[in-house]
């Protein structure tokens, strides 16, 4: 992968720059040892690293804008990072740039069950959130798998998913308000507590921007009621076709599940080995879970299980206890976990009309044993939002260099049957490249032109998201 | 004098847009069927009611894609016969804005028309996956796709919807879609204002699922759907947790003029969005002044008439939402029918309409 050579007059004034933000910073909010800036070369595209210049963490929207403006008149790049959970390179730094953490400003600043919202420091984590209004009865939907650790910054500029995505939408979804900071230094509000934009929806825009239109500092999200209960279903199947049939069939039947998920044979029995969760042996395997009360899950399970039953299930097993629930999520949870477990993998995340399934899932295999490379899927199947697992192994000469070429096949594929490279990870460093795939020129240029507007001097979250041939005249200017 | 749409430009192909645009002279005034617009452009009308036609539908998948010039009663037919729908139920502003003509998908895009289930479903924002549009210099542009999950570069659609045609003519949309439920139910009973908007907040705040949330001359509504035995389950739930009488009724009629701002009366007709809680103290504003109004989306959002006021109300409407939400002027005049933006959020806002129309000529000046 290629980055613009960094710039050296900047590279030599690092001194000065440093001696200019802790003028506006406290002198805790800056970290310049080389030692302490290693600790941000990467995110969790690990593959690539680099050392920034400097980081700066900053505590308040006022010390944002202070770094943003000081940069921007020095004429510095800045990488704004979440938690730094980017599987697709969101937050990798360039050896001229200053990383602008927001981990510090973590705080609650309203919480409102009457209007239905929490606004939150976007440093907070994703899981944070709903911990601050869980033992009220509510909860934020989008729920990514690094929920744990993955902050609402990084949430709203990649615009996150998550399992339950299907009923729930993603974040941009349930955003409903921002204050985000120009590189200028200029804080802007948008929109609030209430539904609609006044005038345009710059709000959607900003959505899932990757840190190249502005640093988000605080967010208005909606928050919901939490459902009775939820209770899961797995099932196993003897192809993935057949499994893909009745995905289909149950969305077609007009259930709502609040997550179907899937698991290929390669998957299921790395988790098997890896968690013990009891999975079956079997080609591919559903996870659909309902929610509700007891009730109301008992009726959408029993329709749910006329359809499954149709396909001739090898096996099929309802959740009759919270354990129970556990156990058959604890595979499908551990899913990463397990591969890396057994060796390196690059995880993709294209997204297919569902439809594609079965034909996507087998040139997927077939790809995979032209090139060498085992392939494992697991996915979020209702809404056709593809995680192929690439294995290879780091250390041996060329195997990344493969499993990035055969990762770029699959999402050429994706786009070929009519779905996209990125379903919510984002485009990163690691997908810049194939935008191409997807976008003709005119589509470029309309979103560079939105760059433009908000950032125009190029300074944010550089040579991530368009091809840097694309760009190179506005980077150079 | 003659009207921008006596003879309008009436392309039938999306390349035929882009040649209009390019080798437009003045300003274009944009419209689909005419019947939502909150403002139309001054110069030459632009009619997109011949990009007409449902290009993919796949009930399995979801999904939609058809021209900006399509009827959306044709795709609602289209989709009632498969039993799925547009979850976010676009409403029908003919009655209360007294226009004539047929509603196009392009308008309800250009419009972000949503209904009473945005509540739970979302705006019709939510439910746009793709779009391709002509910009101002007569390039066609397109973003997004058919899928129901991609975060593949800037999400151009969302600043599409909404956008009332000043950065570009919609040329194509696609949607996803969701399936009509087994049943729905509407519960309804009769308290006064204040009292019925804690109803709707209580409502909204339990775990029923409520899909519609609205209050006016029919008291307090509530909308469940879903499975029948689910349905029955959180309508008793729902009166067990709220108290009181309620009447309930199948059937769609209620939230029909729910949607359509329920037909209220003379005068000027404004759409407020406002933190639900700040709803009462807008109409409280209007006290000694005659006027009328619905609410919606829990109280997220009103529609009132006023009359007999030479700035529309707009002092008055303006005044109390400042910093709780915005109004938007429907019908009437004597007052801009956008709300007037922030400086920083105006400036972002006028420096992309240049970027995408650097003619300025797409519905010039309608938004501010």
């Amino acid at each position: 992968m290629d980055m613009p050579l960094p710039d050296q007059r900047i590279l030599s004034g690092r001194d000065g720059l440093i001696a200019r933000l802790r003028g506006v910073l406290p002198a805790d909010s800056v970290i310049a040892d080389p030692a302490e800036t290693r600790a941000y070369e990467c995110d969790a595209l690990s593959a690539y690293r680099c050392a920034p210049l400097a980081v700066v963490l900053p505590r308040s929207t006022a010390e944002v804008s202070a770094v943003l403006r000081l940069c921007s008149q020095m004429g510095v790049k800045v990488v704004p990072r979440g938690a730094g959970t980017s599987l697709a390179g969101g937050s990798f730094p360039t050896a001229d740039c200053v990383v602008l953490g927001v981990a510090r400003m973590n705080g609650v600043i309203e919480t409102d069950y009457d209007n239905r919202f929490i606004r939150v420091q976007t440093g907070r984590t994703n899981l944070a959130v709903t911990g601050a209004v869980e033992a009220d009865g509510w909860f934020y939907a989008p729920d990514p798998s690094s929920q744990l650790a993955c902050a609402i910054a990084g949430n709203i500029a990649m615009n996150s998913g998550g399992a339950h995505c299907l009923k729930y939408g993603v974040t941009t979804n349930n955003l409903l308000g921002v204050t985000i900071v120009l590189m200028t230094g200029e804080v802007v509000e948008i929109g609030g507590p209430w539904a609609d934009a006044p005038g345009l929806d710059l709000l959607g825009v900003i959505c899932g921007s990757e840190g190249q239109l502005g640093v988000v500092t605080e967010a208005y999200l909606r928050i919901l009621p939490k459902p009775e209960g939820a209770r899961p279903v797995l099932m196993g199947f003897s192809s993935n076709e057949v499994a893909g049939e009745c995905v289909a069939d149950i969305i077609r039947a007009g259930l709502l599940p609040v997550a179907i998920e899937f698991m290929d044979r390669p998957c299921i029995r790395a988790c098997e080995d890896f968690a013990k969760a009891g999975y079956p042996d079997c080609e591919a395997l559903l996870i659909v879970e309902v929610e509700g009360s007891p009730a109301e899950i008992d009726a959408q399970l029993a329709l749910i299980k006329d359809i499954a039953m149709r396909h001739s299930p090898v096996a099929y097993r309802e959740s009759g206890s919270e354990e129970e629930s556990r156990k058959i999520w604890q595979g499908r949870k551990s899913a990463f976990g397990a591969m890396g477990n057994i060796a390196d993998y690059m995880c993709l995340d294209g997204t297919i009309p569902v439809s594609e399934l079965p034909y996507v899932l087998r040139r997927i295999a077939e790809m995979s044993a032209a090139v060498g490379l085992s392939v494992a899927n697991v996915f979020h199947a209702g809404d056709g939002n593809m995680h192929p697992l690439i294995l290879y192994n780091a250390n041996k000469p060329g195997d990344l260099e493969l499993c990035e070429a055969l990762g770029a096949d699959i999402l050429k594929l994706c786009v070929e049957v009519g779905g996209c490279l990125t379903g919510e990870h984002g485009v990163g460093v690691e997908k810049r490249d194939l935008m191409t795939v997807q976008f003709n020129p005119a589509d470029l240029e309309a979103q560079l032109r939105v760059k433009d507007v908000f950032d125009p001097a190029w300074l944010l979250n550089p040579a991530k998201v368009f091809p840097l041939d694309v760009t190179a005249s506005r980077r150079a200017s | 004098m003659m009207g921008a749409f006596d003879a309008p430009l009436r392309p039938q192909t999306e390349a035929e847009v882009a040649e209009m645009v390019r080798s437009a002279t003045g300003p274009l005034s944009l419209r689909g069927g005419g019947t939502r617009g909150v403002a139309y452009g001054v110069g030459q009308g632009l009619e997109t009611a011949g990009l007409s036609g449902i290009t993919l539908y796949e009930p399995g998948a979801l999904t939609l894609v058809a021209g900006a010039g399509t009827p959306l009663a044709e795709v609602q037919a289209v989709l009632a016969a498969q039993r799925q729908r547009l979850a976010f139920e676009p409403p029908d502003l003919r009655a209360v804005l007294g226009r004539q003509g047929v509603s196009t998908l392009g308008g309800v895009v250009a419009t972000n028309a949503s209904g009473p289930r945005r509540v739970q479903a979302g705006a019709a924002r939510d439910h746009l996956i793709g779009v391709r549009f002509v910009d101002g210099m007569g390039t066609v542009v397109k973003s997004g796709g058919r899928v129901m999950k991609n975060v593949t570069g800037l999400d151009l659609v969302k600043l599409m919807a909404g956008s009332h045609g000043t950065l570009g003519v919609i040329t194509q949309v696609a949607f996803k879609l969701q399936a009509v439920p087994e049943c729905a139910v509407s519960l309804q009973t009769d308290v006064p204002l204040g009292a019925g908007l804690a109803l709707l907040r209580r409502a909204l705040g339990s775990p029923f699922e409520v899909s519609g949330a609205a209050y006016g001359p029919f008291g307090v509504a509530l909308r469940v759907e879903g499975m029948e035995a689910s349905v029955r389950y959180r309508v008793a739930a729902l009166k067990a947790l709220l108290g009181g009488d309620w009447v309930e009724s199948a059937g769609d009629a209620l939230w029909l003029g729910v949607r359509g701002g329920h037909g209220l009366g003379e005068g000027a007709l404004w759409r407020v969005s406002c933190k639900p809680t700040a709803a009462e103290g807008v109409v409280a504003a209007l006290a000694g002044v005659t006027h009328q109004a619905v609410f919606d989306w829990g109280g997220g959002l009103i529609w009132i008439a006023v009359q007999g006021l030479a700035d529309a109300g707009a002092g008055l409407i303006r005044g109390a939402v400042a910093g709780v939400g915005h109004a938007t002027l429907l019908r009437g005049t004597g007052a801009a029918a956008f709300e007037p933006e922030a400086a920083g959020v105006a400036a972002l806002s006028r420096a992309l309409r240049e970027k995408f129309d650097p003619k300025g000529i797409l519905n010039a000046g309608i938004m501010g």
